[in-house]
């Protein structure tokens, strides 16, 4: 039974060709367990065997959910992608699901309904940033999927800032005064 | 370019974002003026990935971005700023000095910064703040956790929580806050939260503009906030009690200030914990289980449902009450609730079979569940909770996706069917084919030896389809690619293949393997050969097989030649042949592995060869019995992988190392040689609540007897010096004491500690008996609680324990296996004494037997230590005597007559002499 907050082990994006889009594997230090949790999947080679093998289980869309390799994994296809979320198999499946649906739903207003691999890897900072609101450490952070869209901020574009405040509203108000005052001189 | 492309083939979008060094010389990007928080965000992102693609960086690569990325706090754009602390935190494990960051990150906490990134600030500090400094952001942290914001509350709490271990002291001191932040009701304001959220939309707003997020309504910082006071508090049962019955708020589970699900979920563990500990809260806990049965969320039935399941002696009231929750998730279109209702029943089917039957027609709709896994656990729950109509049918459905499910699920399918075959024999035919199906299917060792051991199962159980197995393992060690496994089926095909009527059909096979495969496998398929040989009524097989062992004499290898040479040497002279193949007994592993190690460790015993015939022997059942293997249904199909299970009691072979191991380690003993037999179990010499608990073992060398107490104190705040036992014995016993090694001092943390008594034995050739009056005696001094330095002055003490008894049995004799009849005749020579006893005590014949048995410890053999008829029996009994006394035998003549007791006529044959009289000294004694 786990009597920690630690659920999630590992957060996948992987494509339709059963390649790793993004994959972070928590390995959290003050697990109380450390060294039992991290004997699995420690090696990139092992976690492409892992993900290779857990792709062709879950290729096909409408399972949701799978035990496999000793790991409980619920997941979810989205186009061209397919979203993991890894927890040890004591874990409770509806809470993993929880915290899979919270990403996901987040994922697609951020995206706008349209995740797929191009937009997911040209809006990379965002899914990283909702990763990271969703889930910190194997510790689940968040599960209301707006809350967690709403905490992703968007970059803006690198032009100089117009800066509102007294000194240049001042400014703009006399350059219409001035203007309005010459207009009524012509009249 | 192709190149390029081959590369985005491997790792997905890796050209995209191409690779580290790239970005470590684009990290110049930080130290330009002005900042483009853009450009350096873009940069950020990369940094990131690269790490979530499962590249690593060097330490010192990692402290080189991770001081440019700290130069960005001079930027205000929270876009960038949010993206830092991602970069923060995932460099942070292998960079250096990152401490450096504190105070920038500080800043970001205070609480009047209204910005979107305080909650990302608190959760990077935890990663770079240096334990000894948690003291200096107490304030900040008790600040947050009772912030109004959630998401505030929330990163405070999770960054205490990994705090935690590296801070408890700290952290403890943050458990006011933490209770508040579970009761904690509302969330922020409606307006203040709706309208920020209506103006951060989208991030249009100017940066250090008020930001409010949308309120979340997952109420989650109970969750994490309820973690963390389970952490604080988790070796404090009480607490723990105490926080569970404030929060489930009431018998009905109603009254509740949790209203997130998850933080639910926790307490039930709790609970359950809890239950597990301590039976006599088990009623209280149960009701509020009972109550989470009905909560609205799935989330919560599921968790009460699967900790009634899992409970041990659950009372049926409430197990039917938890099936039906699981049995409504059956029928419901999700297939995360489909699969955690099956996984549970299939695992309680193993235990709680007719309760779970109820659902037998729910699970039936599910047996073609798109979800395999779903299709799987429900077809291996109906398979132990069926009738054995049900049968052909769900091994029909069962053959039509094998195919598609992994190894795993074919693994518990196959055990389900192993155990089914045994539940219902007549349906062997149907079962076996489906087996040997699978055996041609590809499929990895696991799932192999798991179809193997089945049918292994089935030729031991079900004599009907004996023959039938046999032939299909033939096959498949035709083409079997695992070594083990095929070593295995021959030794089977050798052990079962003779007593069938058509032993030459199996000749071929094994033959095969003589011919086709690697040296392991040929030498076994040698030794199945030569049982064919050996058991061969027809003397024109016999004759084949001598032909065939004849051309193994050529192999190439040379454990295959000998082999072959022996077994034509053995099948000429038929007493080689009983000695060799059909030989019933095999040494008792545990022991002979003992001697083996006391063997190679003592120098002065190599001068001379390994002594085999003081090794207590078992029939094979024994060693079948003994080496059960666990089923792995009981691992694979249960929801929670038991890890905190206690171990498995120590076997003989383990305390008798542990003990050679600890006799080792004092020099005083090392002159006495080797030890000739040890006690099996230690003796208890005081009651197990005592202040001090001694236990006794008692070790035999050829010229002495030494004792060894174990000591234990448990009084935590006294310390007990020169601790010593003192040993009466009886009157001209035939030992003398040689010495006592004290314990020195010996605390709580210390205990047990080993006290020795030596005797020497005045004439090694007698075996010593007697009791011994027993006396603990030490000097008791008080440990000071402030400094723990145990106080000057003590005060002698003494503490009477219970008699030590040195027996004959246990002692001197230690069991050991023979087939009595034929070792009984051979021992007509030798040493022999026969007495009539009038036991008027007894009640019975069983009660002499149990008795006997208890006082010689000995081996009962052929099962007669159960008394067939009540007025005649003859119970058999063999043994060893230690340190060369060689074989025992004793066969007790008894009868019964009401008024009379048991008539009891010993006969004792033995090896020598002085055997014979050792064991009739112990019954007459």
């Amino acid at each position: 039974m786990n009597l920690s907050l630690f659920t999630v082990s590992a957060f996948l994006i992987l494509d339709s060709e059963g390649h790793r889009v993004l994959a972070k594997y928590y390995r959290p230090k003050s697990h109380p367990n450390a060294s039992e949790a991290n004997r699995h999947l420690n090696t990139l080679k092992d976690q492409r065997a892992f993900e290779k093998g857990l792709w062709t289980k879950t290729k096909k869309p409408g399972g949701d959910i799978i035990l496999y390799d000793s790991q409980l994994a619920v997941y979810r296809h989205s186009l061209d992608l397919i979203f993991y979320i890894i927890g040890s198999p004591a874990e409770n499946e509806i809470m993993l699901h929880g915290a899979l649906t919270a990403v996901c739903d987040a994922v697609h207003l951020l995206l706008r309904n349209q995740v797929e691999k191009r937009v997911v890897s040209e809006n990379l900072d965002l899914v990283l940033l909702c990763l990271d609101e969703t889930i910190d450490d194997g510790i689940i952070v968040e599960t209301d999927s707006t809350t967690i869209a709403s905490r992703v901020s968007r970059p803006k574009a690198d032009t100089t800032e117009i800066v509102i405040n007294e000194q240049t509203l001042m400014s703009a108000y006399q350059t219409v005064r001035d203007k309005v005052q010459q207009k009524i001189q012509q009249l | 370019m192709a190149y390029a492309s081959k590369k985005e083939e491997e790792s997905g979008l890796s050209s995209y974002y191409n690779n580290k060094t790239t970005i470590i010389q684009e990290a110049r990007v930080f130290n330009e003026s002005p900042i483009s928080p853009r450009k350096c965000r873009a940069l950020l992102t990369r940094i990131v990935y690269l790490l979530y693609l499962g590249e690593s960086f060097s330490s010192q690569e990692a402290t080189t971005l991770f001081f440019g990325t700290t130069k960005l706090f001079q930027h205000k754009d929270s876009a960038l700023r949010q993206m830092v602390y991602l970069a923060i935190k995932e460099v942070a494990t292998t960079a250096e000095d990152v401490i450096m960051v504190t105070s920038s990150i500080m800043k970001d906490m205070q609480p009047n910064s209204e910005v979107i990134y305080r909650p990302n600030a608190i959760r990077a500090l935890c990663r770079i703040i240096d334990p000894s400094m948690a003291q200096g952001v107490e304030r900040f942290f008790k600040a947050a956790i009772v912030d109004r914001t959630p998401s505030i509350s929330s990163a405070a709490l999770v960054s205490s929580y990994h705090l935690f271990p590296h801070a408890k002291d700290v952290v403890k001191r943050w458990v006011n806050e933490a209770q508040e932040a579970v009761n904690a009701k509302s969330s922020p304001s409606f307006f203040g939260g709706s309208s920020g959220g209506y103006l951060n939309f989208g991030s249009s707003g100017s940066p250090s503009s008020g930001y409010q997020p949308i309120p979340s309504t997952s109420y989650i910082a109970q969750y994490h906030a309820l973690g963390l006071l389970y952490l604080i508090r988790q070796h404090d049962r009480m607490a723990v009690t105490k926080m569970i019955q404030q929060l489930g708020g009431g018998k009905s589970g109603a009254g509740t200030t949790l209203k997130n699900p998850m933080a639910l979920c926790m307490l039930i563990r709790y609970a359950a914990k809890i239950m597990e500990e301590d039976p006599n809260m088990q009623r209280q806990m149960l009701d509020l289980l009972d109550g989470w049965l009905r909560h609205k969320s799935d989330m919560v039935n599921l968790e009460a449902a699967r900790a009634i399941c899992e409970m041990k002696n659950v009372p049926t009231a409430q197990l039917s009450k938890a099936i039906s929750v699981l049995q409504l998730f059956l029928s419901s279109p999700k297939p995360v609730l489909k699969f955690a209702a099956t996984r549970s029943l299939a695992s309680l089917a193993l235990t709680h079979p007719s309760s779970v039957a109820t659902c037998n027609v729910d699970l039936e709709n599910l047996i073609a569940d798109s979800n395999r896994s779903v299709a799987t656990y429900a077809i291996t729950t109906l398979l132990k909770t069926g009738n054995e109509a049900s049968v052909d049918r769900l091994m029909k459905q069962i053959t039509s996706f094998m195919s598609e499910i992994s190894d795993e699920f074919k693994v518990i399918i196959v055990d389900a069917i192993r155990s089914l075959c045994l539940k219902f024999p007549t349906k062997h035919v149907s079962m076996l084919s489906f087996l040997a199906g699978v055996l041609r299917d590809e499929g990895g060792y696991d799932f192999k030896r798991a179809v193997v051991e089945a049918m292994f199962d089935m030729v031991k159980y079900i004599a009907d389809c004996k023959e039938q197995a046999l032939s299909h393992l033939c096959e498949f060690i035709e083409d079997c690619e695992f070594t083990k496994l095929s070593v295995r089926i021959l030794y089977l095909l050798g052990m079962e293949g003779p007593k069938s009527p058509q032993p030459t059909k199996y000749i071929r096979f094994i033959y095969n393997r003589v011919v086709l495969e690697n040296a392991t496998v040929r030498a076994a398929a040698v030794s199945s050969l030569a049982k064919f040989g050996v058991n061969a009524i027809d003397m024109g097989l016999r004759r084949s097989i001598g032909v065939l062992l004849n051309r193994c004499l050529d192999d190439v290898d040379d454990e295959v030649r000998d082999r072959a040479a022996m077994y034509l040497k053995v099948m000429k002279e038929r007493p080689l042949a009983d000695a060799y193949i059909k030989e019933e007994s095999v040494f008792s592993l545990a022991a002979l592995e003992s001697k083996l190690v006391a063997y190679i460790s003592d120098p002065v015993a190599v001068s001379q060869p390994f002594d085999a015939t003081s090794i207590p022997k078992v029939s094979r059942a024994q060693l079948a019995a003994e080496s059960v293997r666990p089923s792995t249904l009981d691992t694979i199909a249960m929801p929670v992988v038991k890890t905190d299970s206690t171990p498995p009691p120590p076997t003989a072979a383990d305390t008798q190392s542990t003990y050679v191991h600890q006799l080792a380690e004092v020099p005083e003993l090392a002159e006495y040689g080797p030890v000739l037999n040890s006690s099996a179990k230690l003796a208890q010499l005081t009651e197990s609540e005592t202040e001090y608990q001694v236990t006794c073992a008692k070790h035999i060398f050829k010229e002495h007897i030494v004792f060894q107490f174990n000591v234990t104190n448990t009084l935590p705040d006294t310390v007990l010096e020169q601790v010593s036992v003192i040993m009466q014995p009886q009157a001209d016993c035939g030992l003398t004491e040689d010495f006592i090694i004290p314990v020195p001092a010996l605390m709580t943390s210390t205990s047990p500690g080993i006290v020795y008594v030596s005797f020497s034995r005045d004439n090694p050739e007698e075996y010593a008996t007697g009791s011994f009056q027993c006396t603990l005696k030490f000097v008791s001094k008080e440990l000071d609680p402030s400094t723990g330095e145990p106080e000057e002055e003590g005060y002698e003490d003494e503490y009477q324990v219970e008699d030590v008894e040195l027996a004959v049995g246990g002692d001197y004799i230690i069991p050991s296996y023979a087939s009595f009849s034929s070792e009984w005749d051979r021992l007509r020579t030798g040493a022999s004494s026969t007495e009539t006893f009038s036991l008027t005590a007894m009640e019975s014949i069983k009660a002499a037997c149990d008795s006997i048995i208890e006082i010689l410890n000995m081996e009962p053999l052929g099962g007669t230590e159960v008394p067939t008829s009540a007025s005649v029996h003859t119970l058999q009994l063999s043994g060893l005597v230690t340190g060369g006394g060689g074989k025992v035998l004793v066969r007790c003549r008894m009868t019964y007559a009401k008024g009379e007791g048991v008539t009891l006529e010993l006969s004792v044959r033995a090896e020598q002499e002085r055997a014979c009289a050792l064991v009739v000294s112990a019954v007459s004694g």
